[in-house]
């Protein structure tokens, strides 16, 4: 007696097997190609010096980079937005989270307000943004009529600051839709057992709320960052390819840097950002399993 | 405590209406200002370039003017060339990412493929990068395949997106394989499979990812930048990062064009945009 049900000489198991990677295949070959494929060669070209024929110098480049004050700028930079961006974002979100959470006259209103940004072009909102912050823009005459001095919004320190407001408007939306679905995964019984043990409003959030939430929040945590190295963009539109110091990051050093056409330098540096990344994706998926014990 | 009560009614709503205002004004100040005539914007905004001039807020036209959209449909081609082209190349980004995204979504939940969770582990870090990271090899795979300054350039990596391949996967792999079973039974082949059970069932999947993917490129800027060599083929996003305050009525009106698209689907598909967003969570 055969075991198994054949089809046309396969297993049916087999051809399953098939059939899933055929479905596959399509955005593997892709995939390899147009990502896989061109990170590895980079990585090869992190360890090699010329431009025709290429020799192996293994971490001369990256004490290179290490040393060059462009790429220490850009790193700090990229960091301290990372800092202050990441946690300012979550406060607000979490805190916008929790007021939208409840049914009141005009909710739905609200939450399709805080999405609005993510769907506008970032270079439509970046006009406006000019005409308010530029030297003689609106907010400068402001300042001026109640008798403070003007500030160099775009090319000063401040820069650093509108670059993180403009983060903060473009992702905060996306934030609360993830913080809502988190928000109404908490079944309902335990906010009606604290409830009946006489818990105050703070008491409830305080150990049923936000440690339910906490899987959630560590999603959107990563969600953020990724998002904070997206800001480039902001960046770009805003100032351009050199902007002010403060707001000079590792994506402006990249590009810059394959603008004068030093590969080098380049691949280097989307390798360490590649290393950071990985590494919190690494310390996600690690602490998701040891203290969320949640399967994928 | 009534107080208290009120207190926290009048906080809570003041803090709402405060972030709605802030988040608002970017957006109705380029639409209000689309709608003044030239001569008006030149009025208001003389002082914008100056050393130290200075530039009244200015949100209602004196006078309601289509000046600014007569130009810039009429007077300037070119404008709306990169709007079409622009619209072109997004749409074909999007519908190929599509396809591959749902098939290759299916087939990460629901087959026993070798190497599934390591497939996945890539896909996400890969998901993660900033794109300058593949920049300089993908420049060069790109010029060595022989797609360099070619649309192609752009549309075709956009198309293996992991993002969408992650969204389809994570919805999927909710779906009972119950049903798949049943229609199988009832002699369904893949095909149909895929046509009646799949693509329905990821419906808020497919929509968030369409309007997710389709703001992602419509605002592309880094790689038509490096990717194609001639200014005058760059979409509009690029084009509008390159405008300056010399002329800002048409840059206004310009922003507002580039808004329309994506604001249409937005209204249409407000719904299944949230639910797919919260489905892209990890958890």
């Amino acid at each position: 007696m055969r075991t198994g049900i054949k089809h046309r000489g396969l297993t049916m198991a087999k051809r399953n097997k098939l059939i899933g990677f055929a479905l596959f295949s399509p955005f593997l070959i892709g995939f390899v190609v147009f990502y896989v494929a061109p990170f590895l060669l980079s990585v090869v070209y992190s360890f090699t010096k010329g431009v025709v024929e290429f020799t192996f110098v293994g971490f001369d480049n990256y004490t290179e980079v290490f040393e060059s004050p462009a790429f220490q700028i850009a790193a700090t930079n990229t960091f301290k937005f990372l800092l202050i961006g990441v946690p300012l974002i979550m406060v607000l979100s979490i805190l916008l989270a929790l007021v939208l959470h409840r049914a009141f006259r005009g909710v739905s209103w609200y939450r399709s307000i805080f999405l609005l940004p993510l769907v506008i072009p970032v270079a439509s909102a970046v006009m406006a943004f000019q005409v308010f912050f530029a030297y003689s823009g609106v907010v400068n005459t402001w300042l001026q009529q109640i008798g403070l001095v003007p500030i160099n919004w775009l090319d000063s320190d401040m820069a650093f600051s509108l670059l993180v407001g403009l983060y903060i408007w473009k992702n905060v939306g996306y934030n609360i839709i993830l913080l809502l679905a988190g928000l109404n995964g908490i079944p309902d019984e335990l906010y009606e057992v604290s409830r009946l043990e006489g818990a105050t409003r703070f008491q409830t959030l305080r150990y049923v709320t936000l440690p339910l939430l906490m899987p959630t929040m560590f999603f959107v945590v990563i969600i953020s960052i990724i998002n904070s190295f997206k800001s480039f963009r902001e960046a770009f539109l805003l100032s351009g390819t050199l902007p002010h110091t403060s707001i000079y990051l590792l994506q402006h050093f990249m590009n810059n840097n394959f603008e004068n056409l030093n590969y080098q330098r380049l691949s280097v540096a989307a390798f360490l950002t590649f290393l950071v990344i990985i590494s919190l994706v690494c310390v996600y998926f690690f602490a998701r399993k040891k203290f969320f014990e949640y399967e994928m | 405590m009534k107080k208290k009560g009120r207190f926290a009614f009048y906080g809570k709503h003041g803090m709402l209406l405060i972030c709605s205002v802030v988040i608002l004004l970017p957006l109705v100040y380029t639409v209000c200002n689309s709608f003044m005539a030239t001569s008006e914007i030149n009025h208001y905004y003389a002082g914008i370039n100056a050393q130290n001039g200075t530039t009244a807020f200015h949100l209602i036209p004196d006078m309601f003017s289509l000046d600014s959209y007569y130009k810039v449909f009429v007077g300037r081609p070119d404008y709306l060339m990169k709007f079409w082209i622009s619209l072109f190349l997004t749409s074909a980004i999007v519908i190929g990412q599509l396809i591959i995204s749902v098939l290759a979504g299916y087939a990460l939940a629901k087959f026993a493929l070798p190497f599934r969770n390591f497939f996945m582990f890539v896909i996400i870090a890969l998901m993660m990068m900033p794109y300058q990271v593949t920049l300089v090899s993908n420049y060069i795979v790109l010029e060595k395949i022989g797609l360099l300054n070619t649309y192609w350039a752009l549309v075709l990596p956009g198309i293996f997106s992991p993002f969408g391949v992650f969204l389809m996967r994570q919805i999927l792999s909710t779906m009972p394989d119950a049903i798949l079973e049943a229609a199988k039974l009832d002699g369904a082949n893949q095909f149909q499979l895929i046509r009646k059970i799949i693509v329905p069932s990821c419906k808020s999947g497919i929509v968030s990812l369409v309007i997710l993917s389709f703001i992602d490129y419509w605002n592309m800027v880094e790689q038509p930048l490096i990717y194609l060599d001639d200014p005058t083929r760059y979409p509009l996003s690029v084009f509008l990062a390159h405008f300056n305050s010399s002329n800002l009525g048409l840059s206004f009106t310009c922003g507002v064009l580039a808004m329309i698209p994506v604001l249409l689907l937005f209204w249409l598909f407000e719904n299944d945009l949230t639910k797919g967003i919260a489905f892209s969570s990890l958890k």
